[in-house]
Parts: structure tokens; sequence; C-alpha cells
């Protein structure tokens, strides 16, 4: 039972520490893009700045919008470097991106602004990120439930499993319990037996458990962070997260004490 | 439940034993056994012995009639309440039933240790009777090292050690030789005479004869010997203790030391011998 209880105190840190990041990426993402916009306004030989400048112009009188800013041409080109590769001044026309950004609780009328910049200057796009943003926002809470769903079953599974052992415990020592119960033994007594060793078993394996996924999370915390500040955000667990972490095995050998509990008190409730 | 019956440490009314949609292995068996009485359980094997013994130590409730321990009727106690009960109910299996992962001083302290008593307490009262029943030695070894007749006395401790007012034992004899049978007849009734209700379960018929003792015997499941309404009342006529001392028909009250010294004399001798007047001082506290 020791290294069935590891196993699943393994499994359940991992879910658990999934679920968290899931959660922290998906609340950050959706918290980064809420009330920003980009707008990206073409630029061609023949414009000098003056697109842009009308642009930012109705942005900024725009109600609701706090700032207006445009890219720097070295912000620009450290964007599109991965793909492209390094770029010389006037290589390609790129477009010009505006970073803007909505007062808190207000919510501009996207489509009145894509036509009045479209107006001030034709081929204005307007992206507020949602199209792509809800499809990872989407993955991020799939994966998250995924994990949630993973530390369900695994307390479901721990369950059965104490279940099974308890009652294969009791099949095994079916005579000291008789013995125990004939000679005046309360049934809480009996049950005390089966969960105090079933906690004792639940402590030492999750223990174990715990210490082979806290190298486990090390490593994926490692790769993790390579992509922090790209495309995922920086992910770190307070002090909840990892009292939680430290707490799996203490959960699980709980839920197995109880389990034991429960499991022994209705079986000797079906003798007299 | 009258008052009358109260009296009785059992009664037994027109009680019947099924196991399950068998036939009856116990049929209208009725009897009553009086506080500080000793008797034998006789009979063939497969007349009923056993499953009577289950019903005396509360395994089982009969399936009709009456079965009442200690003046209070079995089928009306709610299951909670069972265990206090068996308490007071010491028994010493027919093959033992010692618990083989545990040493003989865990044994024997089980019963002490499920009723909560102190673990100073239940150190002092092991070892003594542990002393007392010679396996002082032996505290610590497991049961599957110790010969039959070691294992006979552990299983004997433990049925004693919480002082029950019924001491029920299933073939006691079965596994020993016939010197020692009757070294245990001895200590069954020394614990007799210290007010101990007794029942012994056997098929040593000559040990019956021997003895002298009251007698019920089983025929295919119904009780053919055995007054009933007070098989083995204590006779407290005037005498009646002296004539009733070689047969130790429960004559001595309750918690009289009177004649707990012949347990020399008869030939059980105590291991040590310092440790026995400690025992019957604990004896005869009654039970926790």
């Amino acid at each position: 039972m020791p290294w069935l209880v590891a196993f699943m105190v393994f499994l359940a840190v991992l879910a658990f520490a999934l679920a968290a990041s899931m959660h922290q990426v998906a609340g950050r993402w959706d918290k980064g893009a809420r009330g920003t916009l980009t707008v990206q306004v073409p630029v061609s030989a023949a414009d000098d700045g003056q697109a842009l400048a009308a642009v930012l112009a109705l942005l900024r009188a725009t109600p609701g919008i706090a700032s207006a800013e445009p890219l720097a041409d070295a912000q620009l080109a450290a964007l599109i470097e991965p793909w492209i590769g390094p770029l010389a001044a006037g290589d390609i026309p790129i477009p010009r991106l505006i970073d803007v950004r909505a007062r808190p609780g207000a919510r501009p009328d996207l489509e009145s602004l894509r036509v009045r910049l479209g107006a001030a200057a034709p081929g204005t796009v307007v992206d507020d990120h949602r199209a792509w943003l809800g499809r990872l926002l989407a993955l991020m809470r799939a994966l998250e439930a995924t994990a949630l769903a993973v530390l369900g079953l695994v307390l479901v599974v721990t369950v059965g499993t104490v279940i099974f052992t308890t009652r294969t415990g009791l099949s095994i020592h079916h005579e000291a319990v008789e013995v125990m119960h004939l000679i005046g033994a309360q049934d809480s007594y009996i049950a005390r037996q089966f969960a105090g060793r079933a906690l004792a078993l639940g402590l030492k394996g999750g223990a174990i458990g715990l210490m082979l996924a806290l190298p486990a999370l090390a490593v994926i915390g490692a790769l993790f962070g390579r992509e922090s500040g790209g495309i995922l955000p920086e992910v770190t667990f307070s002090f909840l997260h990892w009292t939680a972490i430290g707490a799996m095995p203490l959960v699980v050998a709980l839920t197995g004490m109880a389990t034991a509990r429960f499991t022994v008190l209705g079986s000797l409730s079906r003798i007299l | 439940m009258k008052k009358a019956a109260d009296d009785n440490i059992v009664r037994f009314e027109n009680a019947g034993l099924r196991y399950g949609f068998g036939p009856e292995v116990l049929q209208d068996v009725t009897f009553a056994l009086a506080e500080g009485s000793f008797h034998f359980l006789t009979g063939e094997s497969g007349a009923g012995k056993s499953s009577l013994l289950k019903l005396l130590y509360l395994a089982l409730k009969p399936t009709r009639g009456v079965v009442a321990l200690f003046g209070r009727d079995v089928a009306s106690l709610a299951r909670p309440s069972l265990p206090a009960l068996r308490r007071q109910v010491g028994v010493v299996f027919q093959e033992f039933r010692l618990l083989a992962h545990l040493s003989t001083f865990d044994n024997v302290a089980l019963p002490l240790r499920i009723a909560g008593v102190r673990g100073s307490e239940v150190n002092r009262n092991v070892t003594e009777l542990l002393a007392w029943v010679g396996l002082k030695d032996q505290m610590k070894a497991r049961p599957s090292t110790l010969s039959g007749g070691q294992q006979q006395r552990v299983a004997i401790a433990r049925a004693v050690i919480g002082r029950p007012k019924l001491l029920l034992a299933d073939e006691p004899t079965g596994n020993v030789d016939d010197r020692m049978a009757l070294r245990l007849m001895h200590l069954f009734e020394e614990l007799n005479r210290l007010g101990t209700t007794v029942v012994i379960a056997t098929h040593n018929v000559s040990l019956v004869e021997r003895l002298g003792h009251g007698r019920l015997h089983l025929e295919g499941g119904r009780l053919t010997l055995g007054a009933p309404g007070g098989a083995g009342r204590p006779d407290k006529r005037p005498g009646a203790e002296d004539a009733a001392g070689s047969s130790g028909l429960g004559a001595s009250a309750p918690g009289s030391p009177g004649r707990g010294a012949t347990i020399d004399a008869r030939g059980v001798e105590p291991a040590h011998p310092t440790a026995q007047a400690p025992v019957r001082e604990w004896i005869l506290k009654g039970v926790p």
C-alpha cells in the first residue's frame, strides 16, 4: 500500500501543479488581454507618418481609451525577428503597431472604432486579441479542468485502493477481528486499529510520493521557465500553493484513514 | 423482564437456534445458571455445545425464545450495548484463538486495553496473572513458540484478566494430557470459588464424573440434563459449603475468599507463589 499511495501522491502533486499553473497562465493572459487592443496601420512609400498620426489622434480622442502608444521600430523588429530574422530598415514595409489600453471597466465600441479608423487610414486593422486568445484560454481552462479531474480521480482511486486493501486486511485478520469483537471490543476500537495502520502507511507512502514529485516538479518548472516571458507568462507558486502541495500526503493519508475506518465499521455492522 | 429472573447470571427460555435456513441446532433449550455456579456442558459432537456457548458469549442471538445474560434479554439489547456485556464474559476458545501477531503479554492485556484500562494498571495486572499461570518468563513470546499447554494458559489468562462474571470454556482439555486437564479444571474451580460462574463444554466424561459439578447435557440440540429454572443455583443452606467443597458446586458466595488456598492442595501450583495474593486481591475487586 505505501508504494501505491506514493504513486497517487506523485500524480496528485503533478496534477495540482498543472492545474495551478494553467489557472495562473490563463488568468494572466485573460487579464493581460482584457482592455487592450492592437491597432495595425499599413504604411506606404508615400506615407510619411500621416496615417499613423491620424489614427493616434482618433484613438486618443475616443472615450474610454486610456492610452495609445505606437511601438518603436526596434520593438517591431524584435517582434518579427524570430520568424524572418533580422531586418535592416526599409527591407520590407512593416505596418506600424499601436498598443491601445482601455480605461478600467470601459468598453469601447470596436465596430464603430473600426469604421472610423478605416476612414482615417484605409487598411487599418483593429485586433482585440479575442480570436486567438479565446482559443488559447479555452485550451488552458480545459487543461486546468483535466488536471483537476485527474486530482479527483487520484482521490477516488486512493479511496478504492484503501477499501480493497482494508477488506483484504479484514479477510486476512478475520480471526483477530472476531476475537477482539467477542472479547468486548467496540467497533470503533477495531476500526481504530485499521485506521491507524492505514494512516501510518498512507503517511509513509505520501512522503515517498512527495519526495519523488518535487524533483519532477523542479524539472517541469525549469522547462516551463525557459518559455517564461515569451508566449508563456511567468508562473510562480505562492505560499498557499506550496502548502497545498506539502499537505497532499496528509490529505491522501487522512482519506485512507477515514476510508479504512468506514470500511471496517461497515463490515463489523454486519455481524452481531 | 421479571425481577425473579435477575437472580440468574444466565437464563434460557425455549431458546432455539438455526443457521440460515438450516435445521434448528438448538431446540427449546430452557435452563438458568445461578451466580457462582459451576457446570459442565456435555454432549456428543454435533449436539449443539458450541452453538450454545456461542449464544452465551454473544456471538449469536437465538432465532427464537429468550436468552438473558446478567438479567438482560439479549434480543432486546441494541448492538452498541453488547460489547459491555461481552466484557463480563470470559471465553476460553476451543483452539485458544490467540492473536498470532501479539506477544503473550499483549494477548493477555488485550481485554484490559479494549476496556480502556490505564497502561500502568495493565502492566501490573498482566504481569501478576502471567506469573500466576507460570508464564512470567514467556511474556514476550509469540503464541507460535509456545507449547499447547502454555497456549492454553495464555488463553485462560486472557479469559480471566477482565474479571468476568461468567467464564466459558470450549473443550479446554481437548489438547492436553490428563494431568494438565486436571490442573486446568482445578484452576477453573479456584476461579469459581472466587465468585465466577463457570460453564465448561467437554467430551471428557471421566473428568466430569470425577469433579462432579452440575451438568448440562445436550442431545440433538435438546437439553436433556440440567434442571430448568435454576440449574446450579448455589446451595446457600447452612453446611452446604462443606458439602459442596469436593464438587466445587459454586457454593461459595461471590467474592468469598474462603477456600482459595485449596488451589495448591489440588495440585495447581502457582509458578510464583508470591504473586498469588495480589492476584486474588485483584480478582476480588470485581469487574471494572
